[in-house]
């Protein structure tokens, strides 16, 4: 995937450049893109860091079994194959509870730890499975039930209630949020796992 | 419910998963830091993707192409009644959560929290994620090469939102 849409970017950015008269922008973007992105790995590094401790904690003390077992009800319903893998849907549970308390930093190493579970019983290593599907999907909707940095910005704005769109909000997360899993489910069915599928090589790694 | 809610709950999560731990008698210590250098190791695996990654979109922003890409929207996503000064922050929210930030703080600034404009702002912003980031980092952790129709999937929700917010705000509010 990223094999198209990665050259497809820098392709594009250079002729609108060009075309714009941005060239010197554009250039100064190049070295600029490469620090930010060590920035924000930085930022990363000490949430999964933190997060990767407190989980292995809430893991070993077995919170994350009663978690797991609160959400079963909806999880299993995303998720009705993984109903006997209990190792991946305990992480998959603790994903979406940190996404729906708004806790987005802890939610992506919390992620990736189930992204890891998932691949110990995907069948091809470089295939996403079924399962990886649906769960990327969900996390690339908004999952939250109180949109804190929304609201914080608002406020700062000097906006007369904050938390006014909250209904709007709410709503539009979840259409998107039913859609997105839709979607992919449906892609599930049309788009079936073939072991042998070469498509996207290389550098989503 | 008190004005620093928000502030409450992670504190809360942190300390009562340790005393949870404690109470179970784990060591809880040694399992933070056993936790904390697996988290280390996936760092690694991810700075080369994520490098790409920023690069390719920070040029797009100062490229100007999304400028154009957004005029090219307008048409489709003024059916749906979305004000149009909302469309480059709505498509630059799947790739790039600072820059799309950026922009919102720029229409709240220019039109004001309260503002039909501002409120549609707000939706898109609390109901989207940077969906092209996630996909990225969740595969690249773990050496998928192959992710199928996830992205399919993640910009058609990106897009139900951003015209669906018009639709709740004028609903709601």
């Amino acid at each position: 995937m990223m094999n198209y849409v990665f050259p497809v970017m820098l392709i594009i950015s250079f002729i609108s450049a060009v075309a714009t008269g941005r060239i010197d922008a554009l250039s100064a973007g190049v070295i600029d893109g490469a620090e930010s992105a060590v920035q924000l790995l930085l930022r990363l590094v000490s949430m999964l860091c933190l997060w990767g401790g407190v989980m292995e904690i809430a893991e070993e003390s077995g919170m994350t079994k009663v978690f797991s077992r609160l959400m079963s009800p909806v999880v299993g319903m995303i998720f009705p194959k993984l109903r006997k893998e209990k190792y991946a849907l305990e992480a998959i549970s603790m994903n979406i509870t940190a996404n729906v308390l708004g806790l987005g930093n802890a939610a992506t190493p919390l992620g990736l730890e189930a992204m890891r579970r998932l691949q110990d019983i995907n069948s091809n290593k470089t295939v996403a499975s079924n399962e990886m599907v649906v769960f990327v999907v969900m996390n690339t909707a908004a999952m939250h039930i109180i949109p804190t940095t929304v609201a914080t910005l608002r406020g700062q704005y000097g906006s007369e209630s904050p938390m006014q769109i909250m209904p709007a909000a709410f709503l539009t997360s979840f259409c998107a949020l039913a859609a997105a899993i839709a979607v992919a489910k449906i892609g599930n069915r049309i788009n079936s796992k073939k072991p042998a599928d070469k498509r996207g090589e290389g550098y989503a790694r | 419910m008190p004005d620093n809610f928000g502030s409450y709950i992670l504190p809360l999560m942190v300390v009562g998963i340790v005393l949870f731990g404690l109470i179970k008698r784990v060591k809880v210590f040694d399992c933070f830091m056993s936790g904390a250098r697996k988290g280390l190791h996936t760092v690694y695996e991810l700075l080369p993707s994520i490098t790409g990654l920023v690069v390719a979109v920070t040029m797009l922003k100062e490229s100007g192409a999304m400028d154009i890409v957004s005029s090219l929207f307008h048409p489709v996503t003024a059916l749906f009644g979305v004000p149009e000064e909302i469309t480059p922050m709505a498509l630059l929210s799947p790739i790039s959560g600072g820059g799309s930030l950026t922009l919102f703080e720029s229409v709240l600034k220019t039109h004001g929290p309260d503002s039909f404009v501002g409120q549609v702002a707000s939706v898109v912003m609390g109901s989207t994620d940077t969906t092209l980031y996630a996909v990225t980092v969740y595969y690249s952790a773990i050496g998928i090469k192959n992710t199928r129709h996830t992205l399919a999937a993640g910009l058609t929700a990106d897009f139900l939102s951003l015209v669906l917010s018009a639709f709740f705000v004028r609903l709601t509010v």
